[in-house]
């Protein structure tokens, strides 16, 4: 009975396309030091490896170890290995070889199988230096004891068990050992598929070529998502993709979802599943082709839709085409296109949007809604290199930004829409409520950055006290939400009448919005009360901060002719504060 | 299925496989006529054969193999 090629695995790149790879240009693509051991033959999973690193941009710079070294390797400080210095060191020790070696231990020491493997993992966190990707262990179900192997602790099953158990936890306390979870792909694929035995008996390889590619796959999976790269954002179609049927034709109440009869329990546990992936703290928005009433009355009004507006970071629904609608909704995000996944049933958008805006990943979905998720299972679309409670709460947050835009689109002029905003700040100098963030800012500030100096928190503390030194942190708040502190200002008093601007940094999310104009006014009060005459400012380029090359010219600072590195200057008695929309607190 | 027919199968597996539209395959030929057909590529020509031919091989036949028109006997034979 043969079952290599089933639907499931026909989107994937082949094994023969990953060699192809092979032959082509890398060395123009970021280089990552890749370290392969494994305890069987490794030659079609190095190639696997190789090819996928192009498919996904970077040039995998591969130490193969000799066959079945990986203690020798892990453990001499001298080896091959340690001496390469990978940034990522990869460790696949087998199933196969695993039984092996139970079936040559005595029974009465069988019970302590998975314990000793798991300590030689232990000790290899502590000596492999970089990362390590762990892949576990797709079981091999040898029936010695049956079913009732789960009840026996000595059993093949249950050390295997117990191990990929374990393994998990050696993951949580070690930052830097990362699983590769092939057990998940043989459970999706099957071991029929996963494992083909006259590779095996010829070769001493225990991975079929159908299933390499996604071994590859989810391999490089955790490496992107380690090195910044991962999906952040899922866009949704709405009609017969999150819902059968046509709202406009058939009406909120007669659309398909619920567990009702038909074909609605298929979209039900799509919405669910999409549901938990906002939970984990992906954004997810909606593009529909529909009028906006009637794209949103399901979610309000139909009680079988598991997915709520409340969910929705971005509701796009109009009648304009999707690529620009995609592109809107990247404006209110401000995240990489790159980051985004689009969902559509139909093979017509999903064109538009791969032409348009290729950067963005669009699944081939299949035409049977109800094989939508176990396709989606397979892609492995959401790799992510961490989790934190608080990646949950953005949903709400993007919410605030999209309601502030749609605000705007009403307005034709832009000062009408910033005096509706009624926006406060609060400006004060560093004190111990502030100062935490102040550091924080001032570490993460890159782009819209005079100088781009970097305080920590005890030098920010120290600045606070230095009589030397002015100091001002803002807030801005407007009617939708508070953004906290945005923006930070050190003046350093040359002599009794010239502050130079030491430090001017300002959180994007707030750019336009005339803060500023607020923040220089600010500058200008203080020294006209204190009696400076001038302000100095000073402009540092750095590889990210050109979006401010000409921030003290715009501000009606005149360039003082032949300083280097590039200075301004203001007369104070000259200045007249150009007219903003925010208020003091 | 006549040899010939099966020959020239065979044939467009390997020119796929190992990438090269020049392979001539004869029933005489063996591994070193046939650039890049190593053990390696020799497990992606099984893979693919016993895909197009929906036939499964044991694991002896596979190592005992000495030229193509071996290959093909254990292939008709299956058909």
């Amino acid at each position: 009975m043969l079952r290599f090629c089933t639907a499931s695995t026909n989107d994937m790149i082949s094994f023969k396309e990953l060699k192809q790879n092979l032959k082509k240009e890398h060395s123009s693509l970021p280089a990552r030091k890749v370290a392969l051991l494994g305890d069987v033959a490794t030659q079609f999973l190095a190639v696997s490896l190789k090819g996928m690193g192009y498919e996904r941009k970077y040039n995998i710079d591969l130490f193969e170890a000799e066959f079945n070294q990986v203690e020798r390797q892990v453990m001499d400080p001298t080896s091959d290995l340690h001496e390469f210095g990978a940034d990522y060191t990869i460790v696949f020790q087998s199933t196969h070889k695993l039984l092996e070696k139970y079936s040559h231990t005595s029974p009465l020491d069988q019970i302590g199988l998975a314990d000793e493997r798991l300590d030689f993992v232990r000790m290899m966190c502590n000596t492999v230096k970089g990362r390590i990707i762990y892949y576990n262990y797709p079981e091999i179900e040898d029936t010695v004891f049956g079913s009732y192997a789960n009840k026996v602790e000595s059993s093949f099953v249950f050390q295997l068990r117990k191990l990929n158990y374990e393994l998990m936890k050696v993951a949580q306390e070690n930052a830097n050992f990362f699983i590769c979870d092939i057990a998940g792909l043989q459970n999706k694929f099957g071991r029929n598929i996963g494992f083909n035995s006259h590779i095996y008996i010829s070769t001493e390889m225990v991975l079929s070529l159908d299933i390499l590619p996604y071994v590859a796959s989810r391999t490089l999976d955790i490496i992107c998502a380690l090195e910044g790269k991962f999906k952040k954002c899922l866009i949704l179609d709405l009609d017969n993709t999150t819902w059968g049927g046509i709202v406009g034709d058939d009406g909120w109440e007669n659309i398909q979802v619920g567990h009702g009869l038909g074909i609605g329990k298929a979209f039900t546990e799509f919405q669910q599943w999409v549901k938990n992936l906002k939970n984990r703290g992906i954004i997810i928005a909606v593009c529909s082709k529909n009028d906006e009433d009637k794209a949103r009355a399901p979610f309000e009004k139909n009680p079988e839709m598991v997915l709520k507006i409340e969910d929705i970071a971005v509701f796009v629904a109009n009648w304009n085409n999707k690529a620009d609608n995609i592109r809107f909704i990247q404006s209110i995000l401000n995240i990489g296109f790159d980051s985004m996944v689009f969902l559509d049933d139909n093979p017509f958008e999903r064109n538009i949007v791969r032409e348009n805006v290729p950067e963005v990943t669009v699944p081939e979905l299949p035409e049977d809604p109800g094989e939508y998720l176990e396709y989606l299972y397979s892609l492995n679309l959401f790799e992510t290199a961490s989790y934190s409670n608080a990646d949950a709460e953005r949903t709400a947050q993007y919410q605030v930004e999209s309601k502030r835009v749609s605000l705007m689109q009403s307005f034709t002029n832009e000062a009408d829409f910033l005096k509706s905003l009624n926006m406060v700040s609060e400006v004060k100098g560093f004190d111990s409520f502030n100062t935490v963030r102040v550091a924080q800012l001032s570490q993460r500030s890159n782009q819209f950055n005079l100088r781009t100096v970097r305080y920590t928190e005890a030098e920010v503390e120290a600045l606070g006290n230095d009589a030397q030194y002015v100091n001002f942190s803002f807030t801005l708040a407007d009617k939708f939400g508070d953004h906290g502190l945005i923006c930070v200002i050190i003046l350093k008093k040359l002599d009794a009448s010239t502050l130079f601007v030491d430090t001017w940094f300002m959180s994007c999310r707030v750019l336009k919005r005339g803060m500023e104009d607020f923040t220089l006014s600010t500058i200008v009060n203080y020294a006209k009360e204190h009696g400076f005459k001038r302000v100095i400012g000073e402009y540092l380029p750095t590889a990210k901060n050109n979006m401010v090359a000409d921030h003290f010219p715009k501000l009606g600072f005149s360039t003082i002719e032949g300083s280097e590195p590039l200075q301004f200057e203001l007369v104070v008695d000259d200045h007249e504060d150009r007219e903003f929309y925010i208020e003091n607190k | 299925m006549e040899q010939t027919e099966i020959l020239a199968k065979v044939q467009d597996i390997f020119r796929d496989v190992l990438d090269n539209d020049d392979i001539v395959l004869t029933p005489q030929t063996t591994a070193d006529d046939v650039e890049d057909w190593d053990s390696l590529s020799h497990i992606q020509l099984i893979v693919a054969i016993e895909k197009a031919f929906k036939i499964k091989f044991t694991s002896k036949e596979i190592l005992s193999w000495s030229n193509v028109s071996e290959m093909l006997e254990s292939i008709s034979s299956k058909l």
